[in-house]
C-alpha cells in the first residue's frame, strides 16, 4: 500500500523573489564541493522524467579532469500532455539562469546552453535579455561562463539527452549508446551536465532555503515538491506544484470531475492507472518500501468514462510510431506492430490471444531498445491492454 | 607496457581480457560467436540493430555486445532463454519490414539476414506484413548501382561506408519513425548526386538493399552470337579475389584458373588488363616527366603538378564533383580498361582482321565505378563504345557457378596473345601504391638508366595499409637528357579510401604538401579492396589480397612496364611513341567539373 497522503500544494517555484543576485553571489562564494553536498543532500532527483540524482550527477561531472565542459539545460520539453517548463522560463528564468551559473562554478564549465523547443520561439527575446543580465553580472565578478539559446527542430526525440547533443553537433538527432554517459562524453564529446529546466528552477529553493527545507518535502525516495501538468477531464486543468508522494486517489479527489476512469501518469511514456489502483498508486520515484509509485515528468491526463482506453492507446502509438527516431529495430519496427496489431484485433483480424504476442514484443522493446523512447513504450501500452483489455477486443 | 586484464565470465566461464574491449570482441576472442548486423569490422559502430544484445547479470535490460565495454567482473550471458527471445523477436521484426522474396534476390545465398534468419529457424511469419503499408521504389537509374529500399534494414552500414571511409556523404538517414529511410541530397536519383559509383556501400551492405547492376545476361548473349568476337580483359585485382566467391580462402592466387575459367565460358580471347595497366605506366611516366620537365625547365606556369593517377574512375568521378578547380592536376591518361577498349577495336581489331563493330568488349573488375567509367561520353574514341560490358568479380564468379565449371579443378591456362602479356608492374595496380611502383620502377630507369634503388624492386615505403604514404626519390646521376632533374627529391603520396584522398587534396589546396606525383585510389586497399570484390571485406581480408597481389609481382619474369614485350610491340607497330599523336586521340581524355549535390 501506499503510504496515505493528503494533498499538500506548494509554492516554491513560481514564487518570484527577485533575489538572484543575492543567492547567486552566496552560491559563487561557497565551494563547489559544499555545493555539490548540498544537493546530495537535498536527494532532489531529475524532473525532466528519468528521475536521476542531480547533486550525484554534478559530483560526477566536476570530478571529470576535462578542461571543457558544458552545462545544458533541456528545454525540450516534449512528453504530450507537459507545458510545465514554458512556464518556469516565461515567468521565473533568473532561477534556471543561476542554477545555470552554479552548475558551471561547480563543474567548471565555461559554455552553457539552453536548448529550446521549437515551439517556443515565442519565448526566446525574453530569455536572451534576461541572460544579457547574467552574462553582465559574470563579467562583472570576473567568472567566465556564457549561454546561448539553441533552437531544436521540432523532433521529439531531441529531447532525449544523447539525441539532444547530436542535434547540437548538427548530426541528425539519434540516441547514441550508453554508456559512457553526458557526464563523462556529453556536447562534444566533453563532459556535460544536462538537466531539466524545472530541475534547475528546484535548485534555487535548495540554493537559496538550504537542503532541509527541500528534503523535508514529500516522503522518502521521493523529496521535494513536483510541477504538474494537469490536463484532459478535469474542471481545472493547469500546472499545479504539489509535494511528492500523493496518493493517487487524493489527486484525483482534488483534480477529476468525479467520473474519472484512468489517469496516464507520465504522458505517453508513462503508464496508465485504472481507477481500481488510484488507492494503491502513489507519485513519486520508486522506492524499495513504498509499493507502487510512479514517476513522471509531471504530465498528469485524466480520462472519464466517456473516454475508449483504445482510443487513448492508438493515439499513443501513432505518437511512438511518428516519433521513434527509427534508427534502431526494436522500436522503429516494433511501433509499428503494436499500433497495426491492436488494429487488427480491434478489426477481429487477429485474435484476441495476439494482444498476448504483442505483450511479449513490448518487453522485448524494454530489454533491447536503444533508448529511453523505445524502452518505455512497453510502459503505455502493457497498462492499458492489461488493465482494459476488452476495450481493446469490442 | 602492459595492461592489466579484468575478470569477467562469459556464459558461466571464467575469461580474462583486455579492459575497455567491447562484449562482442570479448566473446569472440573466447570462442563465442554473437550475431551481429549493423556492426562492421571498417566502420565506428552504431549500435542500432540490436542483434547482437546480452545479458549482464545484474542488469534487467539488456546490453548491445557491438557497443558495450566490459567491465570488471561482469558476467554475461550471450544465449540466455531471454537473449534468444528478444534476439528471434528482433529478427522477426526485421523480417516483417523486410521484402524477404529470397528467391529474387541477389544476395540471395550471401546475405547476413537471411543467414541469421536461418540461424534461428524462424520458419513462421507471427508478425503482421508491413510491406503493403509503404511505398518503396527501387532506383535503377544509376549505370553502376541499384538501390532497393523494400530490401533495407537500415543498419546505416552504406551511410557510414560512404561518410567514414569516402567522405563523399552521398547517401544519408532521411526521415523518422516508420518513415526512417536511407536516402540522397533530396531524394534524387544515384546518378544524380555526389556517388562516385565506388561501389563501397555495396560491400559493406548486409542484405540485397544495394547491389551492382550487373550485364551477366547481356555477356552471355554476346557469347551465343556467333557473327561476334567477344574479347575479355581481366583487371589486376580480379586474379586474387576471385577465388573467395568459389571456395578458395582470401589471398589465394587463380590468374591460371581464371584464364581457364574464361576460355570455358566461350569468351574468343581472353585477354589481360595488366597489359594496359604497364602501358598506362609508359603514358603517364612520360607524362609526368614531361610535366617535371616543363616546370623546372621551361618554367612553364601553366604545368600542373602534382600530378595525379586517373586509373580510378570513382576518384574521377569525385575529383570532378569535389575538387573541380584540380581536374587539370589529373594525368590525361585513361584508366587502364578503357586504354584496353579504345586499342581492342583498333589495334587489336585490325591485327586480327577483324571488323570492330563485330567485336564484344567485356571487362571484369573489381570494382563498380567502371561501369559508370565505360558509359562515358568521353569512352568512345574508337568510334565505338569503347568497352561495351564492365562485369564485378562478383558477376564473373556467377557466370562461372552457373556454366557449371568446377572452378577448384581446374587447369591453369595462360592469356591470349595480342594484348595478353603482363609484367608485376602491371599486376601491382590491383594494390594501393602499386600505380606508384610501378611509375617509379619505370621512370627512375628512364632518367638514370639504373633500377629503383630498392632490394627486389620493393619499394616498401608505398606499399601498407596506411591511408595516407609519403615517400621520396632523390634523383642522382640521371642520364644527360634528363641532366635537370639531378638531386631532385621526387615526392610522392599515395591514397586509398576518398576521404584519405580528401586528406592529400586538402594539403595540396593549403599549400602544406609539395608533391610532384601523387596516386589516389577510390577505394580501401586500392583495387583489391573494390566495390566489386567478393563479399565480405575487411582490413584483414584485404590485408591477405594484397600479400597476394605481391606474391604474383614476385612470381612474374619482367617486372618492369617498359620491358613488357607486347608493349614495346605495340610502340613499334601502333602508337609509334609515347604521347604520341594516336596515343593522345585513343589513350588520353579530360574530365569536366559537375555539381556538388
Ligand atoms: C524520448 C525522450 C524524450 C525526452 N524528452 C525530454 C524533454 O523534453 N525534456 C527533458 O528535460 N528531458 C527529456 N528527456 C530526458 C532526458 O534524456 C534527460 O534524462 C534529462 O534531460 C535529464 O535531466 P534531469 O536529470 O534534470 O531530469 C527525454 C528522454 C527521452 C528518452
Ligand atoms: S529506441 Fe526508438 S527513439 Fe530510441 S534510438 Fe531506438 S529507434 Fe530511436
Ligand atoms: S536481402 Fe537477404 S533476406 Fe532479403 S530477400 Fe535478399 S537474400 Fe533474402
Ligand atoms: S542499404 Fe544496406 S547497408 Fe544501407 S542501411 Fe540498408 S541494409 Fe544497411
Ligand atoms: S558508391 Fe561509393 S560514393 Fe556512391 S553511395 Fe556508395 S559508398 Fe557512397
Ligand atoms: S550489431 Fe550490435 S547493435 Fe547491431
Amino acid at each position: 500500500m501506499a503510504t496515505s497522503y493528503q494533498l499538500k500544494r506548494a509554492d516554491f517555484i513560481f514564487k518570484n523573489e527577485n533575489d538572484w543576485e543575492q543567492v547567486l553571489g552566496k552560491i559563487l562564494s561557497q565551494n563547489p564541493q559544499d555545493l555539490i553536498n548540498e544537493l546530495i543532500s537535498s536527494e532532489l532527483k531529475g524532473r525532466g522524467g528519468a528521475g536521476f540524482p542531480t547533486g550525484l550527477k554534478w559530483k560526477v561531472a566536476a570530478e571529470q579532469p576535462s578542461d571543457t565542459k558544458y552545462v545544458i539545460c533541456n528545454a525540450d520539453e516534449g512528453e504530450p500532455g507537459t507545458f510545465k517548463d514554458r512556464e518556469i522560463l516565461q515567468r521565473v528564468p533568473y532561477k534556471v539562469l543561476t542554477a545555470m551559473v552554479a552548475c558551471a562554478h561547480v563543474i567548471g564549465a565555461r559554455e552553457g546552453f539552453i536548448y529550446l523547443r521549437n515551439e517556443y520561439w515565442f519565448l526566446r527575446n525574453e530569455l536572451e535579455k534576461v541572460i544579457d543580465e547574467f552574462e553582465y553580472y559574470c563579467k562583472e565578478i570576473n567568472l567566465e561562463f556564457k549561454i546561448k539559446v539553441f533552437m531544436g527542430s521540432g523532433a521529439y526525440i531531441c529531447g532525449e539527452e544523447t539525441a539532444l547533443f547530436e542535434s547540437m553537433e548538427g548530426k541528425r538527432g539519434e540516441p547514441r549508446n550508453k554508456p559512457p554517459y553526458p557526464t563523462t562524453w556529453g556536447y562534444l564529446g566533453k563532459p556535460t551536465v544536462i538537466n531539466n529546466v524545472e530541475t534547475l528552477a528546484h535548485t534555487y529553493t535548495i540554493f537559496k532555503y538550504g537542503a532541509k527545507k527541500f528534503y523535508d518535502l514529500g516522503v522518502q525516495y521521493s523529496r521535494g515538491t513536483k510541477l504538474f501538468s494537469v490536463s484532459g477531464d478535469t474542471p481545472k486543468p493547469g500546472i499545479y506544484e504539489l509535494e511528492l508522494g500523493m496518493s493517487l486517489q487524493d489527486f484525483v479527489y482534488e483534480f477529476g470531475d468525479g467520473d474519472t476512469k484512468a489517469v496516464q501518469v507520465g504522458g505517453a511514456s508513462g503508464f496508465l492507472v485504472p481507477r481500481k489502483k488510484f488507492a494503491d498508486t502513489a507519485i513519486g520515484y520508486q522506492g524499495k518500501l513504498t509499493g507502487i509509485s510512479l514517476p513522471t515528468g509531471g504530465s498528469m491526463m485524466l480520462f472519464n468514462s466517456s473516454r475508449s482506453m483504445y482510443n487513448v492507446l492508438d493515439n499513443y502509438l501513432e505518437f511512438f510510431r511518428e516519433e521513434s527516431c527509427g534508427q534502431c529495430t526494436p522500436c522503429r519496427v516494433g511501433c509499428q506492430q503494436l499500433l497495426i496489431g491492436i488494429k487488427a484485433v480491434k478489426r477481429a483480424e487477429k485474435p484476441a490471444s495476439y494482444l498476448d504476442k504483442l505483450l511479449r514484443l513490448t518487453e522485448t522493446m524494454q530489454y533491447t531498445a536503444k533508448c529511453g523512447l523505445g524502452q518505455s513504450v512497453a510502459n503505455s501500452f502493457s497498462s492499458i491492454v492489461e488493465n482494459f483489455r476488452e476495450e481493446m477486443i469490442y | 607496457m602492459t595492461t592489466k586484464k579484468i575478470n569477467i565470465s562469459i556464459n558461466g566461464f571464467p575469461a580474462q581480457v583486455k579492459p575497455g574491449i567491447t562484449i562482442l570482441d570479448a566473446a569472440s576472442d573466447n570462442g563465442i560467436i554473437i550475431p551481429t548486423l549493423c556492426y562492421h569490422k571498417d566502420l565506428c559502430v552504431a549500435g542500432n540493430c540490436r542483434v547482437c544484445v546480452v545479458e549482464v547479470a545484474g542488469q534487467k535490460r539488456l546490453s548491445a555486445a557491438c557497443a558495450t565495454p566490459c567491465e570488471e567482473g561482469m558476467e554475461i550471458l550471450t544465449n540466455s532463454l531471454k537473449v534468444r527471445n528478444s534476439r528471434k523477436h528482433i529478427i522477426e521484426l526485421l523480417l516483417s519490414e523486410h521484402n524477404a522474396d529470397c528467391t529474387k534476390c541477389y544476395r540471395n545465398g550471401n546475405c547476413e539476414l537471411q543467414e541469421l534468419a536461418s540461424e534461428y529457424k524462424i520458419m513462421t511469419q507471427d508478425f503482421i506484413e508491413l510491406l503493403p503499408y509503404k511505398t518503396y521504389s527501387v532506383d535503377m537509374y544509376s549505370p553502376s548501382i541499384i538501390k532497393d529500399d523494400s530490401k533495407c534494414i537500415r543498419c546505416q552500414r552504406c551511410v557510414r561506408t560512404c561518410a567514414e571511409l569516402q567522405g563523399v556523404n552521398a547517401l544519408t538517414v532521411a526521415h523518422k519513425g516508420d518513415h526512417m529511410k536511407i536516402s540522397t541530397f533530396m531524394e534524387k536519383a544515384m546518378n544524380a548526386v555526389v556517388c562516385t559509383n565506388c561501389g563501397q556501400c555495396i560491400n559493406h551492405c548486409p542484405t540485397g538493399a544495394l547491389v551492382e547492376k550487373n550485364y551477366i545476361e547481356e555477356v552471355w548473349e554476346a557469347i551465343a552470337n556467333p557473327s561476334k568476337h567477344v574479347v575479355v580483359q581481366t583487371a589486376p585485382a580480379v586474379r586474387i579475389g576471385l577465388g573467395e566467391e568459389l571456395g578458395f580462402e582470401p589471398g589465394s592466387r587463380n590468374t591460371g584458373k581464371m584464364v581457364s575459367a574464361l576460355k570455358r565460358l566461350g569468351f574468343d580471347s581472353v585477354l589481360d588488363t595488366d597489359f594496359t595497366a604497364d602501358l598506362t605506366i609508359i603514358e603517364e611516366g612520360t607524362e609526368l616527366l614531361t610535366r617535371l620537365k616543363k616546370a623546372l625547365v621551361d618554367k612553364d606556369a601553366d604545368v600542373k603538378l602534382p600530378m595525379a593517377t586517373s586509373c580510378s574512375p570513382g576518384w574521377i568521378k569525385y575529383i570532378e564533383h569535389m575538387y573541380p578547380e584540380y581536374l587539370d592536376n589529373l594525368s590525361t591518361c585513361k584508366s587502364p580498361q578503357q586504354m584496353f577498349g579504345a586499342l581492342v577495336k583498333t589495334y587489336y581489331a585490325k591485327a586480327r582482321n577483324l571488323e570492330p563493330d563485330k567485336i564484344v568488349s567485356v571487362s571484369i573488375m573489381p570494382c563498380t565505378a567502371k561501369k559508370f567509367e565505360a558509359n562515358r561520353p568521353e569512352m568512345f574514341d574508337s568510334g565505338y563504345r569503347d568497352v561495351d560490358y564492365v562485369l564485378t568479380t562478383r558477376e564473373l564468379a556467377i557466370m562461372i557457378k552457373q556454366a557449371g565449371i568446377n572452378f577448384k579443378a581446374l587447369e591453369e591456362s595462360k592469356f591470349d596473345r595480342l594484348m595478353g602479356e603482363s609484367t608485376g608492374a602491371g599486376v601491382i595496380f590491383g594494390a594501393t601504391g602499386g600505380v606508384m611502383e610501378a611509375a617509379l620502377r619505370t621512370a627512375y630507369e628512364i632518367v638514370t638508366g639504373r633500377e629503383v634503388p630498392f632490394k627486389n624492386l620493393e619499394i616498401a615505403p608505398v606499399r601498407g595499409m596506411e591511408g595516407v604514404r609519403e615517400a621520396s626519390i632523390k634523383i642522382e646521376n640521371p642520364k644527360p637528357e634528363w641532366k635537370f632533374l639531378d638531386g631532385v627529391e621526387l615526392k610522392c603520396a599515395v591514397a586509398h579510401g576518398l576521404v584519405n584522398a580528401k586528406t592529400v587534396m586538402d594539403s595540396v589546396k593549403k599549400g602544406t604538401a609539395s608533391y610532384h606525383f601523387i596516386e589516389i585510389m577510390a577505394c580501401p586497399g586500392g583495387c583489391l579492396g573494390g566495390g566489386g570484390q567478393p563479399i565480405p571485406t575487411s582490413p584483414e581480408i584485404r590485408q591477405k589480397r594484397a600479400e597476394a597481389i605481391y606474391a604474383e609481382d614476385s612470381h612474374m619474369q619482367i617486372r618492369k612496364s617498359h620491358e613488357n614485350p607486347e608493349v614495346q610491340k605495340l610502340y613499334r607497330d601502333f602508337l609509334k611513341e609515347p604521347l604520341g599523336e594516336i596515343s593522345h586521340k585513343l589513350l588520353h581524355t579530360k574530365y569536366l567539373p559537375r555539381e556538388r549535390f
